[in-house]
């Protein structure tokens, strides 16, 4: 099956969704009247023109390929677990708790670190344990639970920013007194800042879930559920429980990437210190039908356009609206879902033949909207 | 009564209507068997669409405000309608997942609205205007709470008893309701449920449009980034599970929201006494409230919880009371129909 022609179709059904995504985006440019070549140009820059701003796009790849690896956990368990957004801020919170209120120091800050990072993972999960178990005990929706405890922890983040935490002088929403030097998580060097420790979790992240994914029953238990939760059940299957620890890997991965973003990225805790960046994730992994391989790669891809289109806003030909960013990440993965049904609709004879068999991921089952 | 109650209550009603008829858009959309997830996102994108419509259409001088109003109205509905076609088509032509392809429109729409309303921001624009109608503004308690209004809220009350009379009392809405729950003897009876299909979600995302127009065009005039109605779509959506798809409980599940809220802000803004006595607590922690109304409603009528709290109940009132608190989705909801 991987004769020329085969191999052509494979690249054509690729770039076409990428090329229709970056036409219309450009249209949209050009609608506002400035240059696509400059939008290119500045996001070109804006992400990859030293050393200083790649590790900008790492920054924004460590909290968004951990939270993504923990998406690709959920939906194989058919889950929506749009309530990521808020397991990220609860685990900057917890960790922000830490950073202010643990005094460990000198000798004793890689252990700080540890505590602070399992703190944070130990946040995520408490805040995905309340989804998990609004759905699978209690019958609310995932998606609407996970909404609502979005907004809440929002809103008791910015209750602590303005109340007990806000800094002694001129306290206001902004966020807190920047941590002690020593919660901070480390920089690899002036010219490239990033955290090599984080780095190295992230990858650790990734190879432990595809192997428990891939050999592990645990695995074959999340795909049973998301497959068909009322066989799994029938072929002994704990179901629940299998559907809860996949609320709780996503949660902790999800925390800790908070934690990077009030360790590392601001050094202190900001409201909306996710910053969407949970949101993006299950865009990364929608666009890859929940395949954890390619992860990482995406991952990357989308930190870099985030990263380079903070340069939309200050080049001087341009001033746009950093927002184009989402535009395109938005239309990207909208069009590549498209064009997969379109291939499967109306060319089904260009499928691999695994995936001629199989219907897209993820799966609802009957009646579940409630 | 007190008239300044009075008009808080009218106030309330007024701000409560563009979630009431986005509300209502969705409802007729899943009464027929299709989630459009995308509301947040289109309700942002209808709403600054409106706006420049409208105030494009003023700059050029060559319409009256009323008709500025319609223009902005008609490409409100368009984008909220052409949104929840491509939900629909994506579903019933292109067999993806609606719940996918309304999420990821949901953060599509937002991030173009903000892209495309750049140029837009705090900017004044015209605006609908009260108009009171004559001898039932007159009226005792009613007229200053329902009837100084302007035409959108009336509107949205006769959408509500128009959605009621479609739903219960036509033929089409049987025709509709078999769409969504029994999909397969709705279509062996002869319905056409494809297209019917089409229409429903085209007809609901057109008045999610509307209600877009309803936000940028009176209740929070203009726009503003991130805008002032963020969460009101994922709020929208709630309320129709909550309104169990009947339009009057959906319609009152939206004034519930909207009265909690007036009354956080107001506490907000100027504070909380009772018996004479000022309350002190972090009034922050109200915008709280209306997130967690929605868990709790959710938890009354979707959840296991009603159930295990009925068996206490005495029997002859079990079976009322699960009718009233429980509130089960069309059978079909986000599945697919495909014709044998």
């Amino acid at each position: 099956m991987t004769s020329p022609r085969h191999i052509a179709t494979q690249l054509l059904f690729l770039l076409l969704p990428i090329g229709i995504s970056l036409a219309v985006a450009a249209a949209l440019v050009i609608a506002v009247g400035r240059d696509p070549l400059d939008v290119v140009d500045a996001l070109w820059k804006g992400a990859f023109k030293d050393s200083r701003k790649l590790g900008g796009v790492v920054n924004f790849w460590i909290p968004l390929a951990l939270v993504s690896i923990g998406l690709v956990v959920t939906f194989r368990a058919g889950l929506w677990n749009i309530g990521v957004e808020g397991q990220m801020m609860m685990g900057a919170l917890f960790a922000s708790w830490g950073a202010m209120f643990i005094p460990l120091e000198g000798a004793l800050v890689p252990l700080l670190h540890l505590l602070l990072i399992v703190l944070a993972a130990l946040g995520g999960m408490a805040w995905a344990f309340v989804v998990g178990a609004l759905k699978i005990r209690l019958g609310v929706n995932e998606i609407f639970g996970g909404v609502a405890l979005n907004a809440l922890v929002n809103v008791l983040s910015i209750y602590l920013i303005s109340g007990p935490w806000q800094p002694r002088i001129g306290g206001s929403a902004q966020g807190t007194e920047p941590f002690p030097k020593a919660a901070l998580l480390p920089e690899f060097s002036a010219s490239f800042p990033v955290n090599l420790f984080m780095i190295a979790l992230v990858i650790a992240a990734f190879l432990t879930v595809l192997g428990l994914l891939n050999a592990t029953r645990w695995g074959l238990n999340l795909k049973a559920v998301g497959v068909n939760m009322r066989s799994a059940l029938l072929l002994g299957v704990a179901t629940e429980r299998t559907s809860m620890s996949a609320f709780l890997v996503c949660g902790a991965l999800a925390g800790i990437a908070g934690s990077y973003r009030v360790l590392f990225t601001f050094d202190n805790l900001r409201p909306l210190a996710s910053g969407g960046i949970g949101f993006l994730g299950l865009l990364v992994v929608l666009l890859l039908s929940i395949r954890l391989l390619w992860v990482p790669l995406i991952a990357f891809a989308f930190a870099a356009i985030l990263t380079g289109s903070t340069r939309l806003q200050i080049a001087p030909s341009l001033k746009l609206d950093a927002s184009l960013a989402g535009v395109l990440q938005g239309m990207l993965v909208l069009f590549v879902i498209l064009f997969q049904g379109a291939r499967e609709v109306f060319f089904p004879g260009t499928l691999p033949d695994e995936q001629q068999a199989s219907t897209p991921p993820p799966k609802r089952r009957e009646g579940e909207m409630k | 009564m007190n008239p300044e109650f009075l008009n808080t209550l009218g106030s309330i009603i007024g701000t409560a209507t563009p979630l009431v008829i986005a509300s209502l858009g969705e409802t007729i959309t899943e009464r027929a068997g299709v989630v459009n997830l995308s509301l947040d996102g289109s309700l942002a994108l209808a709403a600054v669409t409106g706006f420049a419509a409208a105030w494009t259409a003023q700059e050029a001088g060559i319409f009256d405000v009323p008709a500025q109003i319609a223009v902005g109205i008609a490409a409100a509905m368009l984008v909220g309608a052409l949104i929840a076609l491509l939900v629909a088509f994506s579903s019933i032509k292109l067999r993806r997942d609606q719940v996918a392809v309304g999420f990821v429109l949901t953060l599509l729409a937002a991030d173009l609205a903000r892209f495309l309303g750049a140029d837009y921001t705090r900017i004044p624009g015209p605006q609908i205007t009260r108009w009171s109608i004559p001898l039932l503004e007159e009226l005792p308690i009613l007229g200053p709470v329902l009837f100084r209004q302007n035409l959108l809220v009336y509107f949205s009350y006769f959408l509500m008893f128009a959605i009621w009379f479609w739903f219960f009392r036509s033929r089409g809405g049987l025709t509709l309701r078999a769409i969504g729950e029994r999909p397969q003897a709705a279509y062996a009876r002869g319905a056409r449920v494809q297209r019917l299909r089409y229409w429903y979600t085209f007809l609901g995302g057109a008045l999610v449009g509307l209600a877009g127009a309803a936000y940028s065009l009176n209740v929070k005039p203009g726009w503003s980034s991130p805008p002032a109605m963020q969460g009101d779509g994922w709020i929208a959506l709630a309320i129709v599970i909550f309104g169990g798809w009947h339009p009057f409980r959906v319609v009152l599940g939206a004034y519930l929201f909207a009265a909690l809220r007036a009354v956080s802000s107001n506490i907000q803004t100027n504070g909380l006494f009772l018996f004479g006595q000022e309350i002190n607590f972090p009034f922050v922690l109200l915008n709280a409230l209306p997130w967690l109304l929605m868990i709790v409603t959710l938890l009354i009528v979707s959840g296991g919880l009603t159930e295990r709290l009925l068996q206490y109940m005495p029997r002859a009132v079990q079976r009322r009371l699960r009718a009233f608190l429980r509130s089960d989705p069309p059978k079909a909801l986000g599945t697919r129909f495909e014709m044998e």
